[in-house]
């Protein structure tokens, strides 16, 4: 068998009051694995993802990250929250996610957004935590940017230096949700650079995006969901090229 | 306009002005302290840690300070049992109880301010230190309450000028803060015209240096960057 996959999720149900968003949707992620999710808004990719790391409670399923299974109890109004917080804190650090609204501290400078976690969380001694840091900076190409403060970059920019902050956590798996959604098309490509360039150094991701081209060039696998079940699963070229359901095949009919 | 018995009687007035600007200060920076244990408990999900400072904030904020200040000042002493204890050499002292009421007054403002604040912290900047592993007190300590300060700035130094004009209530107690050294001045001069406006120009020197100290601390903070 060998070492157990990154990321594995088993039959995930999650509901919004009546409303089942995701029916148990089945998703393993092995080692270096780059694997898009498509389908049209409100087919639950992006749920999908936050129930992965627990930001939106799921109501069924498991979820292990390098064979470690999280800890779930039930909660009162039937939905599943971590049992250990620690667990849960340590497993999010593993996991990376990177919002579509990037989310960086406005408070506090580009560089004391990237150190913030590695220190109080992994316990990095702060001269370490900065050398990572600004490392990082240079490679998603901000490196100017270290003193300066989220507003005063450009969407494009703030999306690099909000990929850095997770890359700082040195996860196991990133979970990209929309990354560009929020972007003016000019800045798009800059993020989309940054994206490519860590697939191709084989780090484990999730993509949730519109960009299918992108998706089509930059991953292992794809994956389509429609209503909150997988409808469609297989290389770039198979559920681009052949898809098998009439519902990928309307949604590619609609999409090129 | 007699201008001389405004310089002969500055001494006094500037005094008070001392004594207006401890009040102002103590009373602010207690009723900060007390402010964060309140707004905390008030964001709560917890009903019975919730309902405490509800009511603390009820009452404080529903009735003047005025009314207050008299119950602690004269209100407190009619129980022997407080004349008994050990607070007394306390709460006998008119400063103290002046100082006690503000901050008790103030910090149900603050508490408020604080509480929309925390709220007005944007989710997703919440959800990204979880992201990155911070527990809920962590992302508490690191992310949320630094931010809901900043927020809260501009709120908070416009409670602290609101209480520098509630300070002349304490002249109501015996205090002769500014206000309290204005009214006996001229009781003795006659001259209201010369020295309330004295007093008045003092209030304002006093709030216009309480405005530069948080522009100041507002650059500092970077509050405008937010």
């Amino acid at each position: 068998m060998g070492q157990p996959p990154a990321l594995e999720v088993v039959d995930l149900h999650k509901r919004f009051g009546a409303l089942e968003v995701l029916k148990g949707i089945s998703l393993t992620a092995r080692d270096g694995e780059a694997i898009s999710i498509i389908g049209s808004s409100g087919s639950g990719k992006s749920t999908f993802l936050r129930c992965v790391n627990l930001l939106e409670a799921p109501n069924q399923g498991t979820i292990r990250v390098a064979g470690e299974e999280m800890r779930l109890v039930r909660r009162r109004d039937g939905a599943l929250a971590a049992a250990d917080p620690r667990q849960i804190a340590r497993m999010r650090a593993e996991l990376g996610f990177v919002f579509q609204s990037f989310n960086l501290w406005p408070h506090m400078t580009i560089l004391d957004n990237l150190v913030e976690a590695p220190i109080h969380v992994l316990g990095l001694p702060r001269r370490q935590a900065v050398e990572r840091a600004e490392a990082l900076l240079a490679k998603v190409g901000i490196a100017d940017k270290r003193d300066r403060h989220p507003t005063e970059l450009s969407g494009g920019q703030q999306q690099r230096a909000a990929i850095a902050r997770t890359l700082a956590m040195e996860p196991k798996v990133i979970l990209f949700d929309e990354p560009t959604s929020a972007l003016d098309p000019e800045m798009v490509s800059e993020v989309l650079g940054v994206i490519r360039a860590l697939a191709e150094e084989g780090r484990t991701m999730l993509l949730v995006t519109h960009e299918m081209r992108f998706a089509r060039n930059v991953s292992s696998r794809v994956v389509f969901l429609h209503e909150g079940r997988i409808e469609e699963e297989g290389t770039p070229d198979q559920v681009f090229d052949n898809p098998r359901s009439a519902r990928c095949r309307q949604f590619m009919a609609s999409h090129q | 306009m007699n201008f001389e018995v405004i310089v002969e009687n500055l001494p006094k007035l500037l005094d008070g002005a001392l004594l207006t600007v401890e009040l102002v200060v103590f009373s602010s920076l207690a009723g900060l302290a007390l402010a964060f244990p309140l707004a905390l408990a008030r964001c709560s999900p917890r009903l019975w840690l919730r309902a405490g400072p509800w009511a603390y904030i009820f009452f404080f904020r529903g009735t003047p300070l005025l009314v207050q200040l008299f119950l602690v000042y004269y209100g407190l002493s009619q129980f022997e049992a407080v004349r008994a204890s050990v607070f007394w050499p306390i709460l006998r002292d008119a400063w103290w109880c002046a100082l006690i009421t503000m901050a008790l007054h103030t910090a149900a403002y603050i508490a408020e301010i604080l509480r929309g604040a925390i709220q007005a912290v944007p989710r997703g900047e919440i959800e990204a230190a979880h992201s990155l592993g911070m527990g809920v007190w962590q992302a508490q300590r690191r992310i949320v309450l630094p931010r809901a300060v900043r927020i809260a700035l501009p709120a908070y130094s416009n409670e602290v000028i609101l209480m520098l004009k509630g300070s002349a209530l304490a002249s109501t107690i015996t205090l002769l803060e500014l206000t309290g050294a204005a009214r006996t001045v001229i009781a003795r001069t006659y001259m209201p015209i010369e020295i309330f406006l004295a007093a008045g120009v003092l209030y304002l020197l006093i709030s216009f240096a309480l405005v530069q100290v948080f522009r100041l601390l507002e650059r500092r903070l970077g509050v405008f960057a937010c």
